[in-house]
Protein backbone atom coordinates (compact mmCIF):
# COMPACT_ATOMS: atom_id res chain seq x y z
CA UNK A 1 0.00 0.00 0.00
CA UNK A 2 2.83 2.70 0.94
CA UNK A 3 5.35 1.52 -2.06
CA UNK A 4 2.23 2.58 -4.20
CA UNK A 5 1.73 5.91 -3.15
CA UNK A 6 5.58 6.74 -2.56
CA UNK A 7 7.42 5.35 -5.76
CA UNK A 8 5.31 6.26 -9.04
CA UNK A 9 2.89 3.63 -10.52
CA UNK A 10 2.95 1.23 -13.58
CA UNK A 11 -0.19 1.36 -15.92
CA UNK A 12 -1.50 -2.57 -16.63
CA UNK A 13 -3.72 -2.45 -19.55
CA UNK A 14 -5.68 -6.38 -19.87
CA UNK A 15 -7.24 -7.15 -22.70
CA UNK A 16 -9.07 -3.91 -23.75
CA UNK A 17 -11.64 -3.61 -26.46
CA UNK A 18 -13.92 -0.89 -26.86
CA UNK A 19 -16.81 -0.66 -28.83
CA UNK A 20 -18.87 2.92 -29.71
CA UNK A 21 -22.24 3.52 -29.73
CA UNK A 22 -22.09 3.51 -33.40
CA UNK A 23 -20.82 -0.25 -32.70
CA UNK A 24 -17.70 0.40 -34.46
CA UNK A 25 -15.07 -1.75 -32.65
CA UNK A 26 -11.92 1.10 -32.06
CA UNK A 27 -9.26 -0.97 -30.21
CA UNK A 28 -9.72 -4.75 -29.74
CA UNK A 29 -8.26 -7.13 -27.14
CA UNK A 30 -5.30 -4.68 -26.24
CA UNK A 31 -2.18 -5.86 -23.70
CA UNK A 32 0.67 -3.66 -22.85
CA UNK A 33 2.37 -2.54 -20.25
CA UNK A 34 3.46 1.04 -19.29
CA UNK A 35 6.90 1.06 -17.24
CA UNK A 36 6.78 2.74 -13.38
CA UNK A 37 9.31 5.49 -14.42
CA UNK A 38 9.76 5.03 -18.28
CA UNK A 39 8.99 7.48 -20.87
CA UNK A 40 6.74 5.71 -23.05
CA UNK A 41 5.27 6.33 -26.58
CA UNK A 42 2.08 5.73 -28.17
CA UNK A 43 2.19 5.09 -31.41
CA UNK A 44 -0.14 4.49 -34.51
CA UNK A 45 -1.60 5.97 -37.41
CA UNK A 46 -4.66 8.04 -37.40
CA UNK A 47 -7.84 5.41 -36.36
CA UNK A 48 -5.58 2.97 -35.13
CA UNK A 49 -7.51 3.11 -31.97
CA UNK A 50 -4.42 5.81 -30.53
CA UNK A 51 -7.01 8.07 -28.87
CA UNK A 52 -9.26 5.22 -27.80
CA UNK A 53 -6.63 3.54 -25.83
CA UNK A 54 -5.30 7.13 -24.39
CA UNK A 55 -8.86 8.05 -22.60
CA UNK A 56 -9.63 4.62 -21.60
CA UNK A 57 -6.05 4.84 -19.48
CA UNK A 58 -7.17 8.46 -18.28
CA UNK A 59 -11.00 6.39 -17.25
CA UNK A 60 -12.75 8.79 -20.16
CA UNK A 61 -14.54 6.29 -21.38
CA UNK A 62 -15.48 2.52 -20.35
CA UNK A 63 -14.11 -0.44 -21.94
CA UNK A 64 -16.53 -3.31 -22.90
CA UNK A 65 -14.32 -5.59 -22.17
CA UNK A 66 -10.77 -5.99 -20.11
CA UNK A 67 -9.40 -3.28 -17.76
CA UNK A 68 -6.57 -0.42 -16.50
CA UNK A 69 -4.77 -0.69 -13.52
CA UNK A 70 -2.77 2.49 -12.88
CA UNK A 71 -0.10 1.14 -10.48
CA UNK A 72 -2.21 -1.72 -9.56
CA UNK A 73 -5.51 0.29 -8.66
CA UNK A 74 -8.40 0.58 -10.76
CA UNK A 75 -8.37 4.82 -12.88
CA UNK A 76 -10.59 5.87 -10.62
CA UNK A 77 -9.05 5.33 -7.80
CA UNK A 78 -5.86 6.83 -8.94
CA UNK A 79 -6.94 9.65 -10.11
CA UNK A 80 -8.81 10.48 -6.82
CA UNK A 81 -5.21 10.37 -5.84
CA UNK A 82 -4.34 12.79 -7.48
CA UNK A 83 -1.75 10.50 -9.72
CA UNK A 84 -3.19 10.69 -13.50
CA UNK A 85 -1.93 14.48 -15.26
CA UNK A 86 -3.47 15.17 -18.24
CA UNK A 87 -2.02 17.34 -21.20
CA UNK A 88 -5.37 17.59 -24.02
CA UNK A 89 -4.47 18.01 -27.45
CA UNK A 90 -4.66 21.39 -28.79
CA UNK A 91 -8.02 21.25 -30.75
CA UNK A 92 -9.55 19.57 -27.52
CA UNK A 93 -9.53 23.26 -25.67
CA UNK A 94 -12.00 26.04 -26.32
CA UNK A 95 -9.26 29.03 -26.44
CA UNK A 96 -12.30 31.64 -26.31
CA UNK A 97 -13.15 30.90 -22.65
CA UNK A 98 -12.44 33.66 -20.03
CA UNK A 99 -9.85 32.44 -18.23
CA UNK A 100 -6.52 33.41 -17.89
CA UNK A 101 -3.17 31.18 -17.59
CA UNK A 102 -3.08 31.52 -13.90
CA UNK A 103 -6.30 30.21 -13.68
CA UNK A 104 -5.92 27.44 -15.82
CA UNK A 105 -2.84 26.15 -13.95
CA UNK A 106 -4.82 26.64 -10.39
CA UNK A 107 -7.38 24.17 -12.13
CA UNK A 108 -4.54 21.20 -11.31
CA UNK A 109 -4.94 22.05 -7.71
CA UNK A 110 -8.67 21.87 -7.43
CA UNK A 111 -8.21 17.82 -6.41
CA UNK A 112 -6.58 19.00 -3.40
CA UNK A 113 -8.94 21.94 -1.60
CA UNK A 114 -11.93 21.54 -0.25
CA UNK A 115 -15.36 21.79 -1.64
CA UNK A 116 -15.50 25.27 -2.27
CA UNK A 117 -11.97 25.19 -3.99
CA UNK A 118 -10.39 27.98 -1.79
CA UNK A 119 -6.59 28.11 -2.67
CA UNK A 120 -4.16 27.69 0.40
CA UNK A 121 -0.59 29.54 0.56
CA UNK A 122 0.80 25.74 -0.88
CA UNK A 123 -1.40 25.55 -3.73
CA UNK A 124 -0.62 29.24 -5.04
CA UNK A 125 3.01 28.34 -4.48
CA UNK A 126 2.41 25.09 -6.29
CA UNK A 127 1.53 27.16 -9.24
CA UNK A 128 3.62 29.63 -8.95
CA UNK A 129 6.65 27.51 -9.06
CA UNK A 130 5.34 25.51 -11.75
CA UNK A 131 4.57 28.45 -14.49
CA UNK A 132 8.20 29.29 -13.73
CA UNK A 133 9.21 25.98 -14.63
CA UNK A 134 7.76 25.78 -17.84
CA UNK A 135 8.70 30.03 -18.73
CA UNK A 136 5.36 30.87 -18.25
CA UNK A 137 5.24 33.29 -15.43
CA UNK A 138 5.41 36.55 -17.46
CA UNK A 139 1.86 35.27 -19.49
CA UNK A 140 0.03 34.25 -16.02
CA UNK A 141 -2.32 37.25 -16.36
CA UNK A 142 -3.17 36.44 -19.81
CA UNK A 143 -6.53 35.30 -21.28
CA UNK A 144 -5.53 31.65 -22.72
CA UNK A 145 -6.46 32.45 -26.96
CA UNK A 146 -3.69 35.44 -26.41
CA UNK A 147 -0.95 32.57 -26.77
CA UNK A 148 1.24 31.29 -29.39
CA UNK A 149 0.79 27.25 -30.03
CA UNK A 150 4.06 26.55 -27.96
CA UNK A 151 2.79 28.46 -25.06
CA UNK A 152 -0.50 27.26 -24.99
CA UNK A 153 1.16 23.89 -24.53
CA UNK A 154 3.53 25.32 -21.78
CA UNK A 155 0.19 26.61 -19.75
CA UNK A 156 -1.48 22.90 -19.61
CA UNK A 157 2.08 21.02 -19.00
CA UNK A 158 2.09 23.87 -16.03
CA UNK A 159 -1.27 22.35 -14.44
CA UNK A 160 -0.14 19.15 -14.86
CA UNK A 161 3.26 19.88 -13.23
CA UNK A 162 0.65 21.56 -10.58
CA UNK A 163 -1.42 18.59 -10.08
CA UNK A 164 1.63 16.81 -8.53
CA UNK A 165 0.54 13.49 -11.06
CA UNK A 166 3.01 10.96 -10.59
CA UNK A 167 1.37 9.61 -14.04
CA UNK A 168 1.61 12.20 -16.99
CA UNK A 169 0.24 11.64 -20.06
CA UNK A 170 0.25 13.43 -22.94
CA UNK A 171 -1.94 13.98 -26.08
CA UNK A 172 0.42 15.10 -29.26
CA UNK A 173 2.49 17.50 -27.66
CA UNK A 174 4.45 18.75 -30.55
CA UNK A 175 1.32 19.18 -32.90
CA UNK A 176 1.42 23.19 -33.68
CA UNK A 177 4.60 23.72 -32.17
CA UNK A 178 7.91 24.69 -32.77
CA UNK A 179 11.33 23.16 -32.86
CA UNK A 180 12.56 25.27 -29.74
CA UNK A 181 9.37 24.34 -27.84
CA UNK A 182 9.12 21.30 -29.11
CA UNK A 183 13.20 20.35 -27.72
CA UNK A 184 11.95 22.39 -24.29
CA UNK A 185 9.08 20.00 -23.90
CA UNK A 186 11.11 17.05 -23.95
CA UNK A 187 13.56 18.24 -21.33
CA UNK A 188 10.94 18.92 -19.04
CA UNK A 189 9.82 15.02 -19.98
CA UNK A 190 13.59 13.52 -19.31
CA UNK A 191 13.56 15.90 -16.00
CA UNK A 192 10.26 14.47 -15.16
CA UNK A 193 11.14 10.93 -15.70
CA UNK A 194 14.63 11.53 -13.40
CA UNK A 195 11.93 12.65 -10.77
CA UNK A 196 10.24 8.99 -11.18
CA UNK A 197 7.05 10.76 -13.08
CA UNK A 198 5.73 7.85 -15.17
CA UNK A 199 5.10 9.69 -18.84
CA UNK A 200 3.02 8.53 -21.56
CA UNK A 201 3.21 10.24 -24.63
CA UNK A 202 0.72 9.95 -27.81
CA UNK A 203 2.24 10.57 -30.93
CA UNK A 204 2.66 10.60 -34.70
CA UNK A 205 5.91 12.31 -34.77
CA UNK A 206 8.34 9.33 -35.04
CA UNK A 207 11.20 11.06 -35.65
CA UNK A 208 11.40 12.54 -32.13
CA UNK A 209 9.69 9.09 -30.63
CA UNK A 210 13.30 6.97 -31.31
CA UNK A 211 15.87 10.19 -29.58
CA UNK A 212 13.40 10.61 -25.88
CA UNK A 213 11.34 8.00 -25.11
CA UNK A 214 12.49 4.60 -23.31
CA UNK A 215 9.78 2.95 -24.48
CA UNK A 216 7.42 2.47 -27.24
CA UNK A 217 3.95 0.55 -27.94
CA UNK A 218 3.23 0.08 -31.34
CA UNK A 219 -0.58 -0.02 -32.26
CA UNK A 220 -2.92 -0.44 -34.99
CA UNK A 221 -6.36 -1.75 -34.07
CA UNK A 222 -4.66 -3.63 -31.48
CA UNK A 223 -1.32 -3.72 -29.46
CA UNK A 224 1.00 -5.15 -32.19
CA UNK A 225 4.83 -4.07 -30.73
CA UNK A 226 5.71 -3.27 -27.20
CA UNK A 227 8.93 -3.16 -25.25
CA UNK A 228 12.33 -0.85 -25.67
CA UNK A 229 12.20 1.66 -28.44
CA UNK A 230 15.37 0.14 -30.16
CA UNK A 231 13.49 -3.39 -30.13
CA UNK A 232 10.34 -1.92 -31.57
CA UNK A 233 11.25 0.29 -34.18
CA UNK A 234 12.01 -2.48 -36.28
CA UNK A 235 11.56 -1.70 -40.34
CA UNK A 236 8.93 -4.67 -40.07
CA UNK A 237 6.96 -3.64 -37.29
CA UNK A 238 6.74 0.07 -38.32
CA UNK A 239 5.42 -1.55 -41.72
CA UNK A 240 2.85 -3.69 -39.64
CA UNK A 241 1.87 -0.82 -37.96
CA UNK A 242 1.80 1.90 -40.79
CA UNK A 243 1.06 -0.56 -43.70
CA UNK A 244 0.73 0.93 -46.95
CA UNK A 245 1.14 4.17 -45.42
CA UNK A 246 3.68 6.50 -46.68
CA UNK A 247 6.05 6.59 -43.76
CA UNK A 248 9.48 8.84 -44.98
CA UNK A 249 12.57 7.28 -44.32
CA UNK A 250 12.02 4.17 -42.45
CA UNK A 251 15.95 3.26 -42.80
CA UNK A 252 16.80 6.64 -41.13
CA UNK A 253 14.69 5.95 -38.30
CA UNK A 254 15.32 2.77 -37.42
CA UNK A 255 19.19 3.53 -38.12
CA UNK A 256 19.33 1.09 -40.71
CA UNK B 1 -36.17 74.08 -19.74
CA UNK B 2 -33.79 71.68 -18.41
CA UNK B 3 -35.42 71.62 -15.35
CA UNK B 4 -38.67 70.85 -17.08
CA UNK B 5 -37.07 67.98 -18.62
CA UNK B 6 -35.44 66.35 -15.57
CA UNK B 7 -38.73 66.55 -13.43
CA UNK B 8 -40.76 64.94 -16.93
CA UNK B 9 -37.90 62.31 -16.85
CA UNK B 10 -37.94 62.19 -12.66
CA UNK B 11 -41.71 61.73 -12.82
CA UNK B 12 -41.49 58.88 -15.82
CA UNK B 13 -39.74 56.35 -12.53
CA UNK B 14 -41.13 58.15 -9.78
CA UNK B 15 -45.00 58.10 -10.49
CA UNK B 16 -45.64 54.34 -11.01
CA UNK B 17 -43.87 53.72 -8.11
CA UNK B 18 -47.00 54.69 -6.38
CA UNK B 19 -48.52 51.80 -7.40
CA UNK B 20 -47.94 48.35 -5.13
CA UNK B 21 -48.19 46.16 -7.77
CA UNK B 22 -45.85 48.10 -9.93
CA UNK B 23 -43.12 48.43 -7.18
CA UNK B 24 -43.39 44.91 -6.68
CA UNK B 25 -42.97 44.29 -10.65
CA UNK B 26 -39.91 45.88 -11.12
CA UNK B 27 -38.43 44.02 -8.02
CA UNK B 28 -39.52 40.70 -9.08
CA UNK B 29 -38.56 40.91 -12.25
CA UNK B 30 -34.81 42.61 -11.45
CA UNK B 31 -34.18 39.53 -9.16
CA UNK B 32 -35.07 36.76 -11.82
CA UNK B 33 -32.70 39.59 -14.08
CA UNK B 34 -29.74 38.73 -11.36
CA UNK B 35 -30.61 35.03 -11.02
CA UNK B 36 -30.95 34.83 -15.40
CA UNK B 37 -28.04 36.48 -15.83
CA UNK B 38 -25.56 34.74 -13.19
CA UNK B 39 -26.53 31.41 -14.68
CA UNK B 40 -26.71 33.12 -18.33
CA UNK B 41 -22.62 33.15 -18.46
CA UNK B 42 -22.61 29.15 -17.79
CA UNK B 43 -24.89 27.92 -19.81
CA UNK B 44 -23.30 30.48 -22.73
CA UNK B 45 -19.96 28.82 -21.97
CA UNK B 46 -21.50 25.47 -21.78
CA UNK B 47 -23.49 25.50 -25.03
CA UNK B 48 -26.60 24.72 -23.69
CA UNK B 49 -28.99 27.59 -25.06
CA UNK B 50 -30.56 24.52 -26.75
CA UNK B 51 -31.04 22.59 -23.69
CA UNK B 52 -32.44 25.66 -21.43
CA UNK B 53 -35.36 26.22 -24.60
CA UNK B 54 -35.78 22.61 -24.30
CA UNK B 55 -36.39 22.61 -20.48
CA UNK B 56 -38.38 26.01 -20.64
CA UNK B 57 -41.18 24.87 -22.98
CA UNK B 58 -41.12 21.23 -21.19
CA UNK B 59 -42.26 22.52 -17.77
CA UNK B 60 -45.65 23.32 -19.21
CA UNK B 61 -47.31 19.94 -18.78
CA UNK B 62 -45.74 20.40 -15.00
CA UNK B 63 -47.41 23.77 -14.40
CA UNK B 64 -51.08 22.35 -15.42
CA UNK B 65 -50.62 18.91 -13.26
CA UNK B 66 -49.65 21.41 -10.41
CA UNK B 67 -52.37 23.26 -10.31
CA UNK B 68 -54.62 20.35 -10.82
CA UNK B 69 -53.38 18.75 -8.16
CA UNK B 70 -53.26 22.08 -5.74
CA UNK B 71 -49.81 21.75 -5.17
CA UNK B 72 -47.26 24.94 -6.03
CA UNK B 73 -46.46 25.29 -9.69
CA UNK B 74 -42.89 25.43 -9.23
CA UNK B 75 -42.64 21.81 -8.01
CA UNK B 76 -44.92 20.20 -10.97
CA UNK B 77 -42.27 22.94 -13.58
CA UNK B 78 -39.38 21.59 -11.88
CA UNK B 79 -40.11 17.81 -11.97
CA UNK B 80 -41.31 17.92 -15.77
CA UNK B 81 -38.19 20.49 -16.65
CA UNK B 82 -35.44 18.08 -15.07
CA UNK B 83 -37.19 14.85 -16.42
CA UNK B 84 -37.29 16.34 -20.07
CA UNK B 85 -33.36 16.57 -19.45
CA UNK B 86 -33.29 12.92 -18.43
CA UNK B 87 -35.31 11.49 -20.75
CA UNK B 88 -33.10 13.43 -23.61
CA UNK B 89 -29.90 12.31 -21.85
CA UNK B 90 -31.08 8.88 -21.90
CA UNK B 91 -32.34 8.63 -25.28
CA UNK B 92 -29.15 10.22 -26.89
CA UNK B 93 -27.03 7.54 -25.38
CA UNK B 94 -29.07 4.97 -25.84
CA UNK B 95 -29.92 5.48 -29.56
CA UNK B 96 -27.78 6.26 -32.69
CA UNK B 97 -30.19 10.05 -32.87
CA UNK B 98 -27.89 13.12 -32.61
CA UNK B 99 -28.23 15.36 -29.13
CA UNK B 100 -30.23 18.24 -31.41
CA UNK B 101 -32.81 15.88 -32.99
CA UNK B 102 -33.15 14.16 -29.35
CA UNK B 103 -33.81 17.55 -27.65
CA UNK B 104 -36.37 18.83 -30.84
CA UNK B 105 -38.39 15.40 -30.13
CA UNK B 106 -38.50 15.54 -26.49
CA UNK B 107 -39.09 19.13 -25.70
CA UNK B 108 -42.08 19.67 -28.43
CA UNK B 109 -43.46 16.56 -26.78
CA UNK B 110 -43.54 17.51 -23.84
CA UNK B 111 -44.65 21.08 -24.79
CA UNK B 112 -47.80 19.17 -27.13
CA UNK B 113 -48.80 17.48 -24.00
CA UNK B 114 -49.08 20.17 -21.63
CA UNK B 115 -51.26 22.15 -24.46
CA UNK B 116 -53.62 19.14 -24.68
CA UNK B 117 -53.58 19.14 -20.76
CA UNK B 118 -54.46 22.51 -20.47
CA UNK B 119 -57.02 22.61 -22.76
CA UNK B 120 -58.68 19.33 -20.76
CA UNK B 121 -58.49 19.93 -17.37
CA UNK B 122 -60.68 22.46 -16.37
CA UNK B 123 -58.36 25.44 -14.34
CA UNK B 124 -58.41 28.49 -14.33
CA UNK B 125 -54.43 28.60 -15.69
CA UNK B 126 -54.45 31.26 -18.63
CA UNK B 127 -52.07 29.55 -20.97
CA UNK B 128 -51.21 32.96 -22.55
CA UNK B 129 -49.43 33.45 -19.02
CA UNK B 130 -47.43 30.87 -18.96
CA UNK B 131 -46.42 31.25 -22.82
CA UNK B 132 -45.77 35.33 -22.11
CA UNK B 133 -45.24 36.00 -18.58
CA UNK B 134 -47.39 38.31 -16.11
CA UNK B 135 -45.16 40.24 -14.16
CA UNK B 136 -47.64 42.60 -13.47
CA UNK B 137 -50.15 40.90 -12.23
CA UNK B 138 -47.81 38.19 -10.22
CA UNK B 139 -49.31 36.63 -6.65
CA UNK B 140 -47.94 36.52 -3.53
CA UNK B 141 -47.39 33.26 -3.76
CA UNK B 142 -46.16 32.95 -7.03
CA UNK B 143 -43.80 35.91 -5.86
CA UNK B 144 -42.38 33.51 -2.89
CA UNK B 145 -41.86 30.23 -5.25
CA UNK B 146 -40.03 32.48 -7.52
CA UNK B 147 -38.10 33.79 -4.30
CA UNK B 148 -37.03 30.45 -3.35
CA UNK B 149 -36.60 28.72 -6.76
CA UNK B 150 -34.29 31.86 -7.67
CA UNK B 151 -32.11 32.26 -3.92
CA UNK B 152 -31.88 28.22 -4.33
CA UNK B 153 -30.00 28.52 -7.71
CA UNK B 154 -28.26 31.69 -6.30
CA UNK B 155 -26.70 29.85 -3.69
CA UNK B 156 -25.99 26.71 -5.36
CA UNK B 157 -23.97 28.48 -8.04
CA UNK B 158 -21.77 30.47 -5.69
CA UNK B 159 -20.81 27.12 -3.35
CA UNK B 160 -20.31 25.18 -5.93
CA UNK B 161 -19.04 27.93 -8.89
CA UNK B 162 -15.71 26.97 -9.28
CA UNK B 163 -16.26 23.17 -10.18
CA UNK B 164 -19.25 24.54 -12.32
CA UNK B 165 -16.81 26.74 -14.82
CA UNK B 166 -13.86 24.22 -14.29
CA UNK B 167 -16.67 21.88 -15.99
CA UNK B 168 -18.21 24.40 -18.60
CA UNK B 169 -14.31 24.60 -19.90
CA UNK B 170 -12.64 21.08 -19.28
CA UNK B 171 -14.71 18.23 -18.20
CA UNK B 172 -12.18 15.70 -19.12
CA UNK B 173 -9.49 17.49 -16.95
CA UNK B 174 -12.40 17.53 -13.82
CA UNK B 175 -12.75 13.79 -14.66
CA UNK B 176 -8.85 13.17 -14.58
CA UNK B 177 -8.41 14.77 -10.86
CA UNK B 178 -11.25 12.76 -9.38
CA UNK B 179 -14.11 14.73 -9.57
CA UNK B 180 -17.70 13.25 -10.07
CA UNK B 181 -18.27 14.94 -13.64
CA UNK B 182 -21.80 13.27 -13.42
CA UNK B 183 -22.94 15.50 -10.46
CA UNK B 184 -21.95 18.58 -12.08
CA UNK B 185 -23.77 18.10 -15.36
CA UNK B 186 -26.78 17.44 -12.97
CA UNK B 187 -26.04 20.04 -10.85
CA UNK B 188 -25.91 22.71 -13.46
CA UNK B 189 -29.42 20.80 -15.40
CA UNK B 190 -31.23 21.21 -12.20
CA UNK B 191 -30.42 24.68 -11.47
CA UNK B 192 -31.49 25.80 -15.31
CA UNK B 193 -34.72 24.01 -14.33
CA UNK B 194 -35.00 25.80 -11.31
CA UNK B 195 -34.34 29.65 -13.22
CA UNK B 196 -36.75 28.52 -16.16
CA UNK B 197 -39.11 28.49 -12.93
CA UNK B 198 -37.94 31.15 -11.60
CA UNK B 199 -38.33 33.51 -14.67
CA UNK B 200 -41.53 31.57 -15.82
CA UNK B 201 -44.54 34.41 -14.21
CA UNK B 202 -41.97 37.52 -15.77
CA UNK B 203 -40.32 36.19 -19.17
CA UNK B 204 -42.96 33.28 -20.04
CA UNK B 205 -41.57 29.93 -21.27
CA UNK B 206 -41.28 31.24 -24.99
CA UNK B 207 -38.77 34.44 -23.68
CA UNK B 208 -36.86 33.15 -20.61
CA UNK B 209 -34.53 31.59 -23.25
CA UNK B 210 -33.42 35.11 -23.94
CA UNK B 211 -32.70 35.82 -19.98
CA UNK B 212 -30.75 32.78 -20.04
CA UNK B 213 -28.69 33.51 -23.42
CA UNK B 214 -28.30 37.17 -24.05
CA UNK B 215 -26.68 38.68 -20.88
CA UNK B 216 -24.15 35.93 -21.25
CA UNK B 217 -23.11 36.47 -24.73
CA UNK B 218 -23.34 40.42 -23.86
CA UNK B 219 -20.47 39.70 -21.23
CA UNK B 220 -19.06 37.22 -23.07
CA UNK B 221 -18.24 39.86 -26.36
CA UNK B 222 -17.34 42.27 -23.85
CA UNK B 223 -14.77 40.86 -21.59
CA UNK B 224 -12.48 37.65 -21.40
CA UNK B 225 -12.57 37.52 -17.77
CA UNK B 226 -15.36 35.58 -16.32
CA UNK B 227 -15.62 37.96 -12.92
CA UNK B 228 -16.03 40.54 -16.09
CA UNK B 229 -18.33 38.82 -17.94
CA UNK B 230 -20.54 37.94 -15.14
CA UNK B 231 -20.66 41.76 -13.76
CA UNK B 232 -21.54 42.83 -17.36
CA UNK B 233 -23.97 40.06 -17.74
CA UNK B 234 -25.58 41.16 -14.66
CA UNK B 235 -25.96 44.75 -14.85
CA UNK B 236 -27.20 44.65 -18.46
CA UNK B 237 -29.96 41.57 -17.59
CA UNK B 238 -31.10 44.28 -14.54
CA UNK B 239 -30.77 47.29 -16.49
CA UNK B 240 -32.98 46.24 -18.80
CA UNK B 241 -35.14 44.16 -16.73
CA UNK B 242 -36.39 47.25 -14.76
CA UNK B 243 -36.60 49.50 -17.44
CA UNK B 244 -38.05 47.07 -19.82
CA UNK B 245 -40.89 47.08 -16.87
CA UNK B 246 -41.59 50.79 -16.77
CA UNK B 247 -41.89 50.87 -20.53
CA UNK B 248 -44.57 48.39 -20.54
CA UNK B 249 -46.64 50.53 -18.24
CA UNK B 250 -46.18 53.45 -19.41
CA UNK B 251 -46.56 52.22 -22.72
CA UNK B 252 -49.13 49.60 -22.00
CA UNK B 253 -47.15 46.79 -24.10
CA UNK B 254 -46.21 43.21 -22.62
CA UNK B 255 -43.76 43.00 -20.12
CA UNK B 256 -41.64 39.99 -20.98
CA UNK B 257 -41.60 41.59 -24.59
CA UNK B 258 -39.87 44.69 -23.48
CA UNK B 259 -37.67 43.71 -21.61
CA UNK B 260 -36.33 40.82 -23.90
CA UNK B 261 -36.38 44.03 -26.62
CA UNK B 262 -33.84 45.68 -25.16
CA UNK B 263 -31.58 43.26 -23.53
CA UNK B 264 -31.43 42.28 -27.58
CA UNK B 265 -30.79 46.37 -28.33
CA UNK B 266 -27.64 45.87 -25.49
CA UNK B 267 -26.93 43.14 -27.14
CA UNK B 268 -26.67 44.39 -30.59
CA UNK B 269 -24.80 47.41 -29.44
CA UNK B 270 -22.50 45.13 -27.81
CA UNK B 271 -21.89 43.16 -30.69
CA UNK B 272 -21.07 46.02 -32.95
CA UNK B 273 -19.14 48.27 -30.60
CA UNK B 274 -17.36 45.68 -28.21
CA UNK B 275 -13.93 47.30 -27.85
CA UNK B 276 -12.21 43.59 -28.57
CA UNK B 277 -14.92 41.91 -30.12
CA UNK B 278 -16.72 43.57 -31.57
CA UNK B 279 -17.71 43.90 -35.19
CA UNK B 280 -16.32 47.72 -35.92
CA UNK B 281 -13.46 47.21 -34.81
CA UNK B 282 -12.97 43.64 -36.27
CA UNK B 283 -13.41 45.33 -39.67
CA UNK B 284 -10.94 48.40 -39.11
CA UNK B 285 -8.36 45.52 -38.04
CA UNK B 286 -9.12 43.25 -41.21
CA UNK B 287 -8.48 46.46 -43.14
CA UNK B 288 -5.64 48.16 -41.66
CA UNK B 289 -4.44 45.06 -42.34
CA UNK B 290 -4.88 45.29 -45.90
CA UNK B 291 -3.19 48.52 -46.24
CA UNK B 292 -0.48 47.27 -44.03
CA UNK B 293 -0.19 44.00 -46.93
CA UNK B 294 -0.17 47.07 -49.74
CA UNK B 295 1.97 48.54 -48.64
CA UNK B 296 4.38 45.66 -48.65
CA UNK B 297 3.87 44.67 -52.05
CA UNK B 298 4.62 48.38 -53.00
CA UNK B 299 7.91 48.13 -51.13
Amino acid sequence: MMSATTQSPNITVDNLSVTYNNAKLALYNASCTVEAGSITALVGPNGSGKSTLFRSIMGFLSPSQGRVLVGGFPVKKAQKQQWMAYVPQADEVDWNFPVSVFDVVMMGRYGYMNLLRIPSAKDKRLVMESLERVGMSEFRHRQIGELSGGQKKRAFLARALAQEGKVILLDEPFAGVDVKTEKRIIDLMIQLREEGHTILVATHDLMSVSTFCDRTILLNGTILASGVTEETFTEENLEMTFGGLPVANFGELTGR
Amino acid sequence: MNYLIATNILNWFVEPLQYGFLVQAIWVSAFVGLVCAVLSCYITLKGWSLMGDAISHAVVPGVVVAYAMNIPFAIGAFIFGFGATVAIGYIKSNTRLKEDAVIGIVFTGFFAFGLVLVTKIPSNIDLFHILFGNVLGISGQDIIQTLIAGMITLVVILLRRKDLLLFCFDPNHAKAIGLNTQMMYYTLLSVLALTIVAALQTAGIILVISMLVTPGSIGYLLSDRFDYMLIISVISSIISCVLGTYISYHLDVSTGGSIVVLLTLLFVLAMIFAPKYGILVQQLRKRSNQAFDEEKIKI
